[in-house]
């Protein structure tokens, strides 16, 4: 038995076996063989396992991701048909007498170091390709097994170092019950798409994929952030109660699903859901979100190889404001860059990408793909209560020339007779520093705000939220975040306009009691937040928070701040 | 030997899908076939080879095929190029 003590990422009990989707050691020697014909049929028969392999793997894919994730591997079949891949191979066996490992790796890193030499990221990307698939015939020479997460057939648990959006992406909900990771927290991609997937997960364990076999009975707690490995009898037992007890909490907190979110003396706020994808409406509705508060739509541009054409967009738009049927939706135009890259775009690399050329800062640049995305948002508009917000906004400047493209595509559109919804509000996200200070200006020209605390607290504290050894400075409840999380909500209030939060805080149960006290409008969280969060809401009072509020805003350190809500709390 | 020029009018050029149809078009036959584009001239059933060209739009391409089916391949490769749009 063993345990490891990491972030919780996503709450929940997950117990199932561990599956690891860790990279093999494909490590090998340059050798002399005495009957080169062998070779070259051991070198065949790898290649036809193969072979089958990614037939297997494009057909699952097919049914469960779509035929153009599917065509992949079609380009990745025909790789291990090439002739001018096969024949030097062979031949060099033939020749030089030398294993068919070593063939296969001097042939393959040729054509690899071709294509990585081209000067267009799309030729590198191709490497990748190569290096993807002679990797599997290396493997199978070496009798060793790729993990093939897509092809998953009973209940696990996914053990990896980090996920990424393409990992994740090929998921199968039905098998995969919870995850852990070595790296990362919890705003990291791996812990929004597990949150979004509603399945337990604990990240930053630091050694999962060394401590933990293939096989291994694995219990996640995305309560504490705890896993245990191969526990006992007695420690399964008494998870396998928590896990009942959670589930029996759940459907507790189901009962809210109707509700509405009103303090115990009758203050109301809005509830809503940050999403991804229109797949995700469905976890909003199950959890009774009152909106989308948050709609990334950087998820239409992220795994492919060029732009979603704004028909593609238009598509996905309407579908989730028809989804929500009259609800507000918040749609944050594309904010790529930083941790979010898209290497279609051919981006220099940066030294501080957070701090580059990204979100705004990139669509007021490259206006093909912003207007492109406008006139999907504006087309889509009329289908359904639609709200736009810009992410990254430093200055008014941005923000006005943002709308005025905005404005310029609408009156395009009524031009050409394509009806656009008469009003939709426009607003910004607050996570620079210096649109927190200045929100009193901003708050005369924009009709409401969004703060987006995970990268407001990254920038005021000026700390990396990717870096682990800086993670102690991710401090939400810091009161330099609060006091300036005070200046936006008093200052779109002033002007008549609301304030929303779409950052992680927005769903923490310490940090709600404030936010309510200060007088936040709108919380939009993981929908699997909500139904927590609208039944801590419905025993607090709107007055007495305002109190703590008060208090907290005026306390010198992290630690005072969670100790007066604490108490607050248990009142 | 056989021969024709194309034009690519794809606004993509012959990128990862296109290049995977044609090459699985030509491995049907028997024929040897290639394809030169700039100068260069590679194998067409061979997949690295056709992407390794880097085709774009607006490229004028030859495809070349020599043996036993060779008008035979010529006119299903011309077939495809025309019906995916990728080239005339």
């Amino acid at each position: 038995m063993g345990f490891l003590q990491g972030i919780a990422a996503s709450n929940g009990i997950a117990i199932a076996k561990a599956y690891k989707l860790v990279e093999p050691d494909f490590s090998f020697e340059k050798k002399t063989v005495a009957a080169p014909a062998e070779e070259v049929a051991r070198f065949q028969s790898a290649l036809q396992k193969s072979k089958l392999e990614l037939e297997q793997i494009r057909d699952h894919a097919g049914t469960a991701l779509g035929v153009d994730k599917a065509a992949i591997f079609d380009a990745h079949l025909l790789v291990l048909s090439d002739p001018e891949l096969i024949s030097p191979i062979e031949d060099k066996i033939n020749t030089e007498n030398v294993n068919a490992e070593h063939a296969l790796k001097e042939t393959a890193d040729m054509f690899i170091g071709m294509f990585e030499s081209m000067d267009n990221e799309y030729m590198k990307e191709r490497a990748a390709d190569i290096r993807d698939v002679t990797k599997r015939v290396l493997a199978h020479l070496l009798g060793i097994q790729i993990p093939n997460p897509s092809m998953i057939a009973e209940e696990v648990v996914i053990v990896a170092e980090d996920l990424t959006p393409s990992d994740t992406a090929q998921l199968n909900r039905q098998f995969v019950k919870g995850f852990t990771t070595n790296i990362g927290g919890r705003t990291s991609h791996s812990a929004i798409m597990a949150r979004s997937m509603e399945i337990p997960a604990v990240v930053g364990t630091k050694a999962a994929t060394e401590e933990i076999h293939n096989g291994d009975i694995v219990v996640v707690d995305g309560l504490k952030g705890e896993v245990h490995f191969n526990p006992t009898p007695e420690v399964l037992e008494v998870y396998k109660k928590t896990q009942e007890d959670f589930v029996k909490q759940k459907a507790e907190w189901a009962k809210l699903v109707n509700e509405k979110s009103v303090t115990a003396d009758g203050h109301h706020v809005e509830l809503a859901a940050n999403i991804g994808t229109p797949k995700d409406l469905k976890g909003v509705v199950e959890n009774g979100g009152e909106g989308i508060g948050l709609y990334r739509t950087e998820f239409l541009y992220m795994d492919r190889d060029q732009l979603p054409t704004e028909e593609e967009q238009f598509t996905a738009y309407k579908a989730v404001l028809e989804g929500m049927a009259g609800k507000p939706v918040v749609v944050r135009t594309l904010d790529i860059g930083g941790d979010k890259e898209l290497p279609y775009l051919n981006l220099p690399k940066e030294m501080n990408p957070f701090l580059g050329f990204r979100a705004i800062r990139l669509c007021l640049e490259e206006q093909d793909i912003f207007r492109t995305q406008l006139r999907a948002l504006l087309r889509a508009s009329v289908h359904g209560n639609l709200k736009v917000m810009f992410p990254m906004i430093a200055t008014l400047v941005e923000f006005r020339e943002a709308k005025a493209m905005l404005e310029e595509e609408k009156a395009k559109l009524v031009n050409e007779g394509v009806q656009v919804a008469d009003h939709i509000e426009l607003g910004i996200m607050v996570e620079i520093p210096s649109t927190a200070v200045l929100a009193d200006q901003f708050a005369k020209e924009v009709d409401f705000f969004s703060i987006g605390t995970n990268d407001l607290i990254q920038y005021t504290m000026a700390a990396d939220r990717m870096n682990q050894q800086v993670s102690y400075l991710y401090q939400p409840y810091n009161p330099s975040i609060l006091r300036l999380v005070k200046m936006v909500i008093d200052a779109a209030h002033k002007e008549g306009k609301w304030a929303g939060m779409c950052g992680e805080m927005a769903g923490d149960e310490t940090a709600i009691p404030i936010l309510l006290g200060l007088g936040l409008d709108e919380f939009s969280m993981s929908a699997s937040s909500i139904l927590k969060a609208r039944s801590l809401i419905r025993n607090l009072n709107k007055s007495d928070m305002e109190k703590l509020a008060s208090t907290v805003v005026n306390m010198s350190t992290t630690e005072e701040v969670v100790e007066a809500v604490n108490q607050a709390l248990s009142l | 030997m056989v021969q024709k020029q194309f034009k690519v009018v794809a606004e993509t050029g012959i990128h990862a899908r296109p290049a995977t149809m044609l090459v699985q078009a030509a491995s049907k036959f028997d024929s040897e076939i290639h394809l030169e584009y700039k100068e260069k001239k590679v194998n067409l059933k061979s997949i690295m080879g056709v992407m390794s060209l880097g085709i774009g739009q607006g490229a004028d391409v030859t495809i070349f095929a020599e043996g036993s089916d060779e008008q035979d391949a010529l006119n299903t490769l011309e077939e495809a190029l025309k019906k995916e749009g990728l080239a005339e």
